[in-house]
């Protein structure tokens, strides 16, 4: 027995299930599921530029007869969500599985979409673990159905059954049955219209055979309990379900799409009330109600955030649903902060001494949004900040000018911020963008990008040149700048913003936890006291490291300040890397060099 | 099945971004498996990593479904950082045992000084009846000479209330720990059983 989490259990799924290439762009909560399968030298694993790239590489291997991966968060299906509609046409050779890992509650993302909706939309069969053990089983089953049906497999997790650990039953590494090579199939493969209109058809032919094979699909089964509720459920809701009503009667799906229509009505038929609970959107509900079934749902269930068994029960009265707490007290808040030494506060700082509109997006700097550096003012998906910036732009023509930037960083640019300069460029625009290079994808642990210069497995791989790149799209001005130094990257944008051509400013800095950076000798700083003005200058760098001791009109006079000064800084030795951004800051020069 | 668990029993383990609770976490969920318990253990990663306050649910019984810890159920919990054990009191049931690590992190706001540090957290848990058990887990880790396992000493003293033996926990600590620290850290373990164990009585979770 193996105890693992979902996403490492879908790794050893599709080990098991042969699979022999694996693309992925990372995205919590999907990226440990690629991280775990680089680990078999056996299978090609990558990180590709971003989602869309990853499906089509794993629709590639697919043609060529191989099974094949690809993985990401719920928002990267957004971007890979063209060749899903057309895949479904074209069909599959080898198996094709895709991973949508889907989080209620925003964990780690800037919204809860519900990708059970690409299932019904794209027309794709998707499987829908509840836990560790089945997102294993369900991995390679998903592979036999693609192979089976001719078609790409969806497998929906959420951030509950990814990163929730459980017993899991290893097993043996099967293969496909389809011959790898090149096979010529125009008709299937090549989808014009006159193509696409007799594929169409297929696909409608594939999909009423899936809704019978999912009548009898192991994974959608009836526990018969008591009779008077039957609950409807897929997914970790069914966990919460059992918890809260052991006792009922629960018909659990564990194909999400498309549905047993029989198994349901007969199902529905033996019950007296039904009662279906799932996360976010009504997927299941408005179905079961399409087939004039009725049923309660949405209108107890919660449609917002995570469930757990507390709110099943608290929506159905069970027992246990008004526990009593030991209360709440108020304590202060400890949101996320961009670390001690981070290279990225020292361009939020210059932003926010600027005072410029940023355009954001997404990644740890996103955190350049909170107080005291408040320096970002839009972020919305991959990519947005450059075409955000551009489009403000276009709207208040040369009133812009100086008052607005993009800041976007190095994997993120890669993803998809290469076509909105594009735009800039050849749109005659004057944006400023800011490439943030510190050297990795930081936010989801350290993953290699094409600008890092290693593959997936840390080898030496082709480093993208950013500034060439950006010089390449037509961007005459590209200049680049070390974050940590406060000033010149100041005067850097205050000259840029103002110039009504576009440009592009890259700040680079190695981020501070990578092994390289954490090995390097640190010399970290010391506040002087007696020097210290009490003035909070550094404080403004929200840096952790930083502290500020209150103290009282008596303890001023005792350290010889002047009787209002109510505090002074002082510098945490443990956690200061020594990037010396508060050293800039300080206009009384009261840190130095903690020898 | 060394005891007979009908219920399941919650632990929730709170602190902050890099204070090893996931280790912590998965050497508990390790040995109690092989105690011959069903486990299921729920993290978050990504964002809240960076230094935010963290939470790791841990569950464990003779069945258990929910990968997640309902509000007022929790039987133990285990702060990693003082006023982190005050955060999850919505989480704890009247009479939870409480396992405080002493030592304190100061958030932004309290270091820069917007806010101020609750250092009466203790107190406020004892004052809510709670079973409450600190452990200066940072000078325990000190006092053996390895910093980096504050997270082991408080397996240690969280180890005095499951129904697992002491040699499962060393076991499962020599196979999960890196070579050079397996000693270091068996040590931390022991020390930090040796905190709480007077008062596990037969009074087990």
């Amino acid at each position: 027995m193996l105890f693992l989490s979902g996403n490492e259990a879908i790794a050893r799924g599709a080990h098991e299930a042969g699979v022999k290439v694996a693309s992925a762009y990372p995205g919590t909560p999907s990226t440990e599921i690629l991280e775990n399968l680089s680990a078999y030298e056996d299978i090609y694993t990558e990180w590709a530029p971003n989602e869309k790239v990853a499906l089509e590489v794993a629709l590639g291997a697919s043609f060529a007869g191989v099974r094949a991966m690809a993985t990401m968060k719920h928002v990267g299906l957004n971007v890979a969500a063209d060749p899903l509609f057309t895949a479904a046409y074209t069909g599959v050779r080898g198996g094709l599985v895709i991973v949508t890992a889907d989080d209620p509650s925003m964990h780690s993302s800037q919204n809860e979409q519900d990708n059970r909706n690409y299932a019904f939309a794209a027309k794709v069969p998707m499987l829908e673990p509840s836990d560790a053990g089945e997102a294993k089983e369900f991995t390679k089953q998903a592979f036999e159905i693609s192979e089976e049906f001719d078609i790409p497999v969806l497998l929906r997790t959420t951030t509950r059954v990814s990163h929730v650990k459980g017993l899991v039953t290893a097993g043996d590494r099967a293969s496909s049955h389809v011959e790898p090579g090149i096979v010529k199939m125009p008709e299937k493969f090549v989808m014009l219209p006159a193509n696409a209109r007799r594929r169409r058809v297929d696909l409608e032919e594939r999909i009423k055979r899936l809704r019978e094979f999912a009548e009898t699909f192991p994974g959608n089964r009836i526990e018969w309990g008591d009779k008077k509720r039957g609950f409807i459920t897929s997914g970790v809701s069914y966990l919460y379900v059992k918890e809260a009503f052991p006792e009922a009667s629960v018909l659990k799906l564990g194909m999400a799409y498309p549905f047993p229509e029989k198994l349901i009505r007969s199902f529905a038929g033996e019950v007296e009330e039904v009662v279906v609970v799932e996360e976010l959107d009504p997927f299941i509900e408005l179905h079961v109600k399409a087939m004039g079934i009725e049923c309660r749902g949405k209108d107890v269930i919660p449609s917002i955030g995570e469930l757990s068994a507390h709110a099943v029960k608290n929506a159905l009265g069970g027992k246990g649903a008004d526990t009593e707490t030991s209360g709440e007290v108020e304590i202060p808040l400890r949101p996320p902060n961009m670390c001690p030494g981070c290279p990225h506060r020292g361009l939020f700082y210059a932003l926010s001494k600027l005072g410029v509109f940023v355009a954001g997006d997404i990644g740890c700097y996103t955190l350049g949004f909170l107080k005291p550096l408040s320096a970002m003012d839009s972020c919305v998906c991959m990519g947005a900040s450059i075409g955000n910036a551009f489009g403000m732009e276009k709207a208040l023509g040369k009133e812009a000018l100086g008052k607005i930037v993009a800041v976007i960083g190095d994997s993120t640019f890669i993803h998809s911020g290469i076509t909105g300069l594009i735009d800039i460029v050849y749109n005659r625009g004057f944006s400023t963008v800011i490439i943030l290079d510190n050297r990795i994808t930081a936010m989801t642990g350290h993953q290699p990008n094409p600008a890092s210069g290693m593959t997936i497995r840390h080898e030496e791989a082709a480093m993208i040149d950013l500034e060439t790149l950006c010089r390449g799209i037509g961007v005459r001005h590209v200049y680049s700048v070390s974050p940590h130094d406060i000033d010149e990257t100041y005067n850097l944008i205050k000259r840029e913003v103002e110039r009504p051509e576009p440009s592009v400013i890259i700040t680079r800095y190695p981020c501070v936890l990578l092994p390289e950076e954490r090995r390097k000798k640190k010399t970290p700083y010391k506040v002087i006291t007696a020097k210290c003005t009490g003035c909070r200058s550094c404080l403004k760098l929200g840096c952790p490291a930083i502290e500020w001791v209150s103290i009282t009109k008596e303890e001023a006079r005792e350290l010889g300040f002047k009787e209002k000064q109510n505090g002074y800084a002082r510098i945490n030795r443990v956690l200061c890397p020594g990037c010396a951004q508060c050293v800039q800051v300080c206009k009384f020069k009261a840190i130095v060099i903690d020898e | 099945m060394s005891e007979n668990v009908k219920e399941s029993i919650n632990i929730l383990l709170s602190g902050v971004g890099g204070q090893g609770i996931l280790l912590a976490s998965e050497i508990t969920a390790f040995a109690l498996i092989r105690a011959g318990f069903e486990v299921r253990k729920s993290e978050v990663h990504g964002m809240a990593q960076r230094g935010g306050s963290v939470v790791a649910h841990l569950r464990f019984g003779e069945r258990v479904y929910s990968p997640l810890i309902d509000p007022g159920t929790t039987d133990i919990q285990v702060a990693f950082e003082m006023m982190e054990a005050l955060r999850y009191l919505p989480m704890l049931k009247k009479d939870s045992r409480v396992i405080v690590n002493t030592q304190k992190i100061a958030p932004l706001s309290v270091s820069t000084g917007q806010a101020d540090y609750p250092d009466d957290a203790v107190d406020v848990l004892r004052g809510k009846g709670l079973s409450v058990y600190p452990v200066d887990a940072l000078e325990t880790a000190e006092s053996i000479g390895e910093l980096r396992t504050v997270n082991i000493v408080l397996v240690g003293a969280l180890s005095s209330f499951l129904p697992v033996d002491e040699q499962i926990f060393l076991d499962v600590i020599s196979e999960k720990v890196k070579k050079d620290f397996v000693e270091v850290n068996r040590n931390a373990f022991v020390r930090g059983r040796e905190i709480t164990r007077k008062f596990a009585g037969n009074q087990r979770a």
